[in-house]
């Protein structure tokens, strides 16, 4: 009895695997886990439901997606060895990673084994590179750094500024971008200060600031510890108006600063949740009880990248696909997508926003 | 001045915090000479207790504040010695009689497996509470700066020292004290004396793990959000401040917990914040080099 039962159990999972076999498998990599792991769960929700509307569409080019998720933490070393074990499970489309400081390694083993990425990490370098496979759906740190700079330059013009940055590849190239920008229209930042993240003490640094005079901080970085320095900051009396980027998104900066979030301004791309062809989706998520925010549309929208661009190809050989990723232009949740000869995105565009109440919406 | 002197509360604060960690390792390698680096994850559970704990009160309607602390610091006493014990029986005593290295790489073990313990069931998101205690003492004023101590930070000032009196007295008058003691000097001899040395070293976990309970709920109160990563960094710096007072010392681990908390305070003041650790971590390597025992650390000849 046990016999035939274990024979049976061995010819279902051999006829299983026989169909995992035909799915295509497409995947996901960035911080699941480690203080950066709600933006990795954003992306995995939007790829997930991506996932499930593409199937029940039937697919691509008739076969069925799978989906892997790799977990970096946002960690280079991890980063690598996630590349290599996707490489392995012989993925055809990967979304990812998140930190820059992740995606410019990762991409060097996805490029050598022929595999097309897309990507939300800002760093210039991203592109920079040369490498063919990537596509960026979101704009560079030099355009945010640019617009979040100019702002700065214009809006708080006469008050003191500082620019701290993480010390990440993401941080400190965007607090450079700022500084740069801030500098061309004629404002002198009072302070450059860069932190340890993951720390939780920033009172040697809100101290500093205050001494300074500072109100304004232009900070290249993760929410994470925005969030830490305007409690601390709010503890020691300092009133501090924050300008960051794309990372600061997340509503966990909500639940981690309270009130004092505020005082956030950050660049993101025009939000998806309100183009008008994004509004089934971004219902459906509400339904599941997701709200669309940050990266979730991001992630829905690269796998609608690679759908069209499989359709179109009607392959998912990695020259057909390159090709089709390179030449065509492609409707998406988050708009239109079509690259340039790096990769970039060809029509990016940043915006200001401000949290205020716990939401955020387009700064004036 | 004012300027030094606000970096000097923030030292303090910072640097009492890492002692109350730090101890914890001192202890343990002064009576079983290991290393025990779950230590910082023990101080982590502990922080997401008090966050628990204060949340229940919150909705409990609990308003008035030194209530509330008592209750939470209680709680995660309670809870976090719980730990520590636990950890000890599974994760040490089996390895007692083996190589040295054993243990150590069991302790890496038991560190990942409570941070992934943590992050699976209470989720990896941060976990922030409302403000407990709000304001502070304004001690001096100048017009260009205003030096102030937040009533949070005097809270973790006053316990500290308040915890390191008791502890003294504790290790030096008290039975369990000679008893801790006499294991420290040898375990041979001590057990053929009728010592419980297994109790003793239990109990050693647990005090140490206590101590990390109340630097996890001072925590709490003072930055408001915790998360599963906090023992890591805070593990780190506790053991380096044990290792610089002098590892096995209970007065060095104090020591080197103040040292660092000042030297990270006032290099950030003055000089580049980026390099804090840096100058953190040279200090210790220049102290190792000139007294490879520490500050206060005693050669191992001693035992004989």
């Amino acid at each position: 009895m046990k016999k035939t039962l274990l024979a049976t159990a061995c010819l279902t999972f051999g006829a299983y695997s026989q169909l995992a076999l035909a799915d295509l498998p497409v995947a996901i990599a960035g911080p699941m886990t480690g203080q950066y792991a709600s933006a990795g769960d954003q992306i995995r929700r939007g790829a997930e439901m991506a996932i499930a509307d593409i199937n029940a569409r039937g697919g691509v080019l008739g076969e069925k997606l799978t989906l892997e998720v790799g977990d970096d933490a946002c960690d280079p070393k991890q980063a690598v060895s996630v590349a290599n074990t996707m490489v392995n499970k012989g993925i055809v489309f990967m979304h990812g990673h998140w930190c820059s400081s992740s995606t410019i390694p990762a991409s060097e083993v996805y490029h050598e084994a022929d595999i097309p990425m897309a990507t939300v990490s800002t760093n210039p370098q991203v592109t920079e590179r040369g490498l063919k496979n990537i596509f960026r759906i979101m704009g560079r740190d030099d355009q945010q750094g640019m617009v979040a700079g100019n702002y700065i330059a214009t809006k708080f013009k006469g008050k003191k500024v500082a620019v701290v940055d993480d010390k990440s590849a993401y941080g400190k190239g965007l607090a450079d971008e700022m500084a740069n920008a801030m500098q061309t229209k004629g404002m002198k930042p009072v302070l450059r200060e860069s932190i340890t993240a993951g720390e939780k003490d920033y009172s040697g640094l809100v101290t500093k600031l205050k001494q300074a005079g500072v109100e304004v901080m232009a900070y290249g970085g993760y929410h994470t510890e925005v969030a830490l320095i305007l409690r601390q900051a709010q503890q020691a009396g300092l009133q501090l108006t924050v300008m960051g980027g794309d990372t600061m998104t997340n509503s966990e900066l909500v639940t981690a600063a309270g009130p004092a979030a505020d005082n956030v301004l950050f660049t993101f791309s025009p939000d998806p949740r309100k183009n008008p062809a994004a509004a089934p989706v971004v219902e459906k998520f509400r339904a599941a009880k997701i709200e669309p925010e940050g990266y979730v549309l991001y992630a829905y929208a690269a796998m609608q990248l690679f759908e069209q661009a499989a359709n179109n190809a009607k392959s998912v050989k990695y020259a057909d696909l390159e090709k089709a990723l390179r030449t065509g232009t492609f409707d998406t949740v988050i708009g239109k997508l079509s690259f340039d000869a790096k990769g970039d995105q060809k029509a990016p565009g940043f915006v200001v926003y401000r949290w205020q109440g716990g939401k955020y919406d387009y700064a004036q | 001045m004012a300027y030094a002197l606000q970096q000097l509360i923030n030292g303090l604060t910072l640097g009492a915090m890492y002692g109350l960690i730090a101890i914890g390792y001192t202890m343990v390698y002064g009576i079983i000479g290991m290393i025990n680096f779950a230590h910082g994850d023990i101080f982590m559970v502990s922080a997401f207790i008090a966050v628990t704990a204060f949340t229940l009160l919150a909705a409990a309607e609990v308003t008035s504040i030194p209530l509330a602390l008592t209750f939470v610091l209680i709680v995660a006493i309670f809870f976090t010695s719980a730990y520590g014990w636990a950890v000890e029986r599974t994760a040490y005593r089996p390895l007692r009689g083996s190589t040295r290295l054993a243990p150590l790489i069991s302790a890496i073990g038991m560190s990942i497996f409570l941070q992934n313990a943590v992050q699976l069931t209470q989720g990896a998101r941060v976990k922030p509470i409302p403000p407990v205690i709000e304001g502070g003492l304004q001690l001096w004023s100048t017009p260009e700066f205003t030096v102030q101590i937040g009533w949070n930070q005097l809270l973790i000032i006053v316990t500290t020292v308040v915890l390191m009196i008791a502890f003294t007295w504790m290790i030096t008058q008290t039975p369990f004290g000679r008893q801790q003691r006499a294991c420290e000097q040898d375990r041979t001899m001590a057990a053929l004396l009728g010592v419980n040395v297994d109790r003793t070293i239990s109990l050693t976990f647990m005090l140490g793990a206590a101590l990390a309970a109340v630097a996890g709920v001072m925590v709490t109160v003072y930055y408001g959000v915790v998360d599963f990563f906090i023992g890591f960094l805070a593990g780190i710096k506790a053991f380096t401040a044990a290792v610089l007072g002098g590892i096995g010392s209970l007065p060095g681990a104090m020591l080197g917990g103040l040292l660092i908390g000042l030297i990270e305070s006032f290099w950030s003041a003055y000089l580049w914040t980026e390099y804090k650790d840096v100058a953190t971590f040279g200090i210790l390597c220049l102290v190792l080099m000139l007294r490879p025992t520490g500050l206060l650390g005693r050669p191992e000849v001693e035992k004989v």
